[in-house]
């Protein structure tokens, strides 16, 4: 049997560096979420299929999802029943949206979402699109918020869905999903949110928010990957058209037999999480100022994303002159990531930061951090005195700096582009 | 990305980082690149009397790969005529340091930086011939 103390004691004892900070990519699964997913999968656990009917082990197996079930909809005040266990926040995604969209395509084929929004709910809206749906991306403001007069004028007749995510993964600004629930609902407009940034992270409680579907992940609240959850509102109750067939498991919204120890290990991880929001967000948050107290006589940073609604965790700064795949490459001791265009394959800059009106160099520039819930002030401390001596390094090294420094308005430089 | 050893050698020690005084007839200047597309490289070169490029500097604003580039370019450039220089392929550079094909339009940057570089050097020494004339003419 896996042992939580002394897997503890090890990981104090190994290596600590490189220090991760990219805990909005994935999270380490926490160990009491390891050791209940082991307890699901051999002989003398219960590793039984939940749906079969006729003996002890389906049985078992079956309270096993139950509890899980009721873990997940307590951390977000829901009713267990509102609940539907999927791969991911991905698939909860498409579930959603093209689940409401293919349901009520007779009352209208428009949809709303915004710019800034997850990969997963931008190419779920172009595929409606190839079907002949229409999509409204709305702009943000310079602060990563939707302007609620632009949402409230972009709603017509035939508007089915605003599907808006309620935390940015690239620059953690809260979105106002109440006021955007509100004004959903008064127009008769289904709300889908992906949540898979923000639960476990700031509260949610969908008796008070008009939330109509809410996609979860596991893996980025330190349970396992490979599985999500979508939140499907009963009253006033969504129909959804269901995406994959074949056994009419989770109430026929989406069938496939259930991955019990995922489950499982997805419960624990919003169980703990519900447990230690309130410290754990203050601790997070006082490191995130610690960090950013670290840097803040630095010359020409940047922050990305409106730090006054901001989920605790997590930094998006802009070092400007510097490149920030150059960056990443030395800063190799920690692990981060960036919006610079090196990082994908794309050679695209991340539009997230495009859409706040960063500047392209800006963008190129960005490193975003991102602390949880095994990071110490000591990796805080280290990660500071790393980034100011490789971003020193590294404008000594380019012509924009001289530039800046030489007072060269580089904005009026005409670049030759390529 | 996995880099090549190579390209980290480079970018973990840049050759002939630096700048020379653009203003010296001596110094050919190459600019290129743009900051909105995430790599600008400069280069210089100082070219004797001979027509032989007898140093070379480098800044680069960029990721790892144009870093590497125009590192490398100054160990190549330095020794060689201008009319060598000139002929240094960008195939050459991105085999040397095994870039990825994504990152080939780094090494293509350098390229068109040594190109920059040798055209602002010869465009000053066009009017470094007339100086000696106008000095006659003073005289």
């Amino acid at each position: 049997m896996f042992k939580v103390k002394e897997w503890l004691r090890n990981m104090s004892k190994s290596e600590k560096t490189p220090v991760y900070l990219d805990y909005a990519a994935t999270t380490p699964a926490d160990p009491r979420v390891a050791e209940k997913m082991m307890a699901c999968l051999t002989m003398d656990g219960d590793f039984g299929n939940p749906a079969s009917r006729s003996h002890v082990f389906g049985w078992k197996a079956d309270d096993a999802v139950k509890e899980a079930r009721g873990h997940v909809a307590s951390l977000i005040n829901a009713d267990p029943r509102e609940i539907v266990w999927t791969s991911g926040a991905t698939e909860s995604d498409n579930l959603a949206i093209k689940g409401v969209a293919h349901f009520y395509k007779k009352k209208g084929k428009h949809i709303i979402t915004c710019k800034t929004e997850h990969k997963a709910v931008l190419d779920t809206c172009r595929q409606l699109e190839r079907e002949g749906y229409e999509v409204t991306y709305l702009e943000v403001e310079n602060s990563g918020f939707i302007d609620m007069k632009v949402l409230a004028d972009a709603i017509r007749e035939e508007t089915i869905l605003i599907s808006i995510m309620h935390v940015n993964n690239e620059t953690g600004v809260v979105q106002d999903i109440a006021a955007i629930g509100e004004l959903a609902r008064s127009k008769g407009v289904i709300f889908h949110c992906d949540a898979a940034q923000s639960a476990g992270k700031v509260e949610i409680d969908l008796e008070k928010v008009k939330v109509d579907l809410m996609s979860f992940s596991a893996h980025k609240i330190y349970g396992p990957k490979g599985v999500g959850a979508l939140y499907v509102r009963r009253k006033p109750r969504i129909r959804i058209e269901a995406q994959i067939h074949g056994g009419g498991h989770e109430r026929g919204m989406r069938s496939g037999t259930l991955a019990v120890h995922q489950i499982v290990g997805m419960g624990e991880a919003f169980r703990v999480a519900k447990e230690e929001l309130v410290v754990e967000s203050e601790r997070l948050l006082g490191l995130r100022e610690r960090l950013l107290n670290g840097f803040s006589d630095m010359e020409e940073i940047y922050i990305n994303g409106d730090l006054s609604h901001h989920v605790p965790g997590l930094l998006n700064i802009s070092f400007n002159f510097v490149e920030g795949e150059s960056l990443i490459m030395a800063l190799k001791d920690i692990a981060v990531s960036s919006g610079s265009a090196c990082t994908s394959a794309s050679l695209e800059p991340s539009y997230v930061l495009r859409a706040l009106g960063r500047e392209d160099e800006l963008a190129h520039s960005s490193i975003r951090f991102s602390l949880g819930r095994f990071t110490t002030e000591a990796d805080v401390d280290y990660t500071i005195e790393l980034v100011r001596q490789k971003v020193e390094k590294l404008r000594e090294l380019s012509p924009l700096w001289e530039m800046y420094k030489d007072g060269v308005d580089l904005s009026k430089v005409q670049w030759a582009a390529h | 990305m996995a880099y090549s050893d190579k390209v980290m050698d480079h970018y973990e020690n840049p050759r002939n980082v630096g700048s020379f005084d653009k203003d010296d007839n001596a110094v050919g200047t190459g600019m290129v690149g743009a900051p909105a597309c995430g790599d600008v490289m400069k280069l210089q070169i100082k070219v004797s009397d001979e027509g032989v490029i007898e140093d070379a500097k480098f800044k680069t604003y960029g990721c790892g790969s144009a870093i590497a580039s125009s590192s490398l370019l100054t160990e190549w450039v330095k020794g060689k005529t201008l009319q060598e220089a000139s002929e240094i392929k960008n195939t050459e550079l991105a085999e040397e340091l095994a870039l990825p094909p994504v990152k080939v339009h780094c090494s293509v940057l350098a390229e068109d930086a040594i190109k920059a570089a040798i055209e602002d050097y010869n465009s000053k020494s066009a009017i470094v011939v007339d100086a000696p004339e106008k000095i006659a003419d003073a005289g």
